[in-house]
């Protein structure tokens, strides 16, 4: 084993951990529970058996293994943060609804001047 | 008589709004509404002394927000006729009541004021940026328009009870077109007067350039995605 195969499986084995705590805590949902699990469970798999990503990566016509999880790395996480910007989206909207909810259970008229 | 709410969104404002106030109040027949939008200095206050009515965003939601509640509040009171105009003095009640007569007589469902049907001393940059989200509302809204960015603007009831405002912050200047052709409403350009003061000039866009004009441009491109 070498020392990054050490460090990189430490890692993912950690983010495994919460994940199942959050799925356990209620926070994930039982599809977002499975997504993460088998995002990490590939991950590690990847990284002790790199011989059947290259495998992989040959039958999609790339060179290298480690090539074929940074493209397919890049394309997700740019799929998240495009989530993450809808998701923020749609909590500013919901924001705003409540501002305009407590703004118009309030309103003031004034007729001090005329 | 129809009934007119003149809905006016102010974010820190207290420079300009007495005097926007004082034009409006004494010129058009109207209820006027100050959506003060979170502001940190004496908007509110201001506000207060006249003979308006004022809602307060707890928190700075941006102008859509301001202006989706001033629609919330004139479904909810029956209006006939809602005209939006700017809090930073660049408006004049003249205009708008031009174009409270092109609604009232039935000429459109959606009036909009534009600087651009007259000569006028916009600066460049302005004409250029204005320019360019005409071109974008047109690419994704399909309404070509002289002035996409106006502030002064009017609606019948038709348009008060079907337009639905989604986006937050300044997007929303064209986000009325796409509401215009979602819902087939009729809209008519007035040409109006645009008044540019340093003051004005540096509220619309942001303080150190014309970045926010830029950003609109992509957040319509990513809206476009989502």
């Amino acid at each position: 084993m070498t020392l990054i195969q050490l460090l990189l499986s430490i890692f993912l084995l950690f983010a495994l951990s919460r994940v199942i705590l959050r799925f356990r805590g209620g926070q994930l949902s039982p599809l977002e529970f499975a997504f993460w699990s088998i995002l990490f469970v590939a991950a590690i798999f990847g990284i002790f058996l790199p011989e059947q990503t290259s495998q992989l990566a040959k039958i999609l016509g790339i060179g290298r293994g480690a090539d074929l999880v940074v493209y397919v790395s890049i394309v997700i996480i740019f799929y998240l943060v495009f989530r993450l910007y809808i998701m923020i989206e749609n909590l500013r909207h919901e924001i705003t609804e409540i501002v305009r909810k407590i703004a118009l259970e309030n309103v003031i008229k004034s007729k001090t001047k005329k | 008589m129809p009934k007119i709410l003149v809905v006016i969104p102010a974010f820190n404002e207290q420079a300009t709004l007495l005097s926007v106030l004082s034009d409006v109040l004494k010129n058009i027949p109207a209820d006027v509404l100050v959506v003060n939008d979170g502001s940190s200095d004496s908007t509110k206050d201001i506000a207060l002394k006249n003979n308006v009515f004022v809602v307060s965003h707890v928190a700075n939601r941006g102008l859509g927000a301001a202006l989706g509640t001033g629609f919330e509040f004139a479904r909810k009171r029956d209006y006939d006729i809602l005209v939006t105009f700017d809090a930073d003095g660049q408006h004049t009640s003249k205009d708008a009541l031009k174009l409270i007569r092109t609604i009232d007589k039935g000429r459109a469902d959606v009036a909009i004021g534009s600087r651009l049907l007259t000569k006028t001393a916009m600066p460049l940059d302005r004409k250029v940026l204005n320019y360019l989200s005409d071109l974008l509302t047109y690419i994704f809204y399909g309404v070509w328009t002289t002035d996409s960015q106006s502030g002064l603007r009017a609606f019948n009831k038709e348009a008060i009870s079907e337009i639905k405002i989604m986006t937050d912050r300044m997007e929303v200047s064209s986000e009325f077109f796409r509401e215009i052709k979602r819902n087939h409403l009729t809209f008519k350009e007035v040409a109006i007067q645009a008044i540019y003061t340093d003051y004005s000039l540096s509220k619309g866009q942001d303080k150190k350039g014309n970045w926010n004009a830029l950003s609109i441009g992509v957040k319509m491109l990513l809206r476009l995605f989502s």
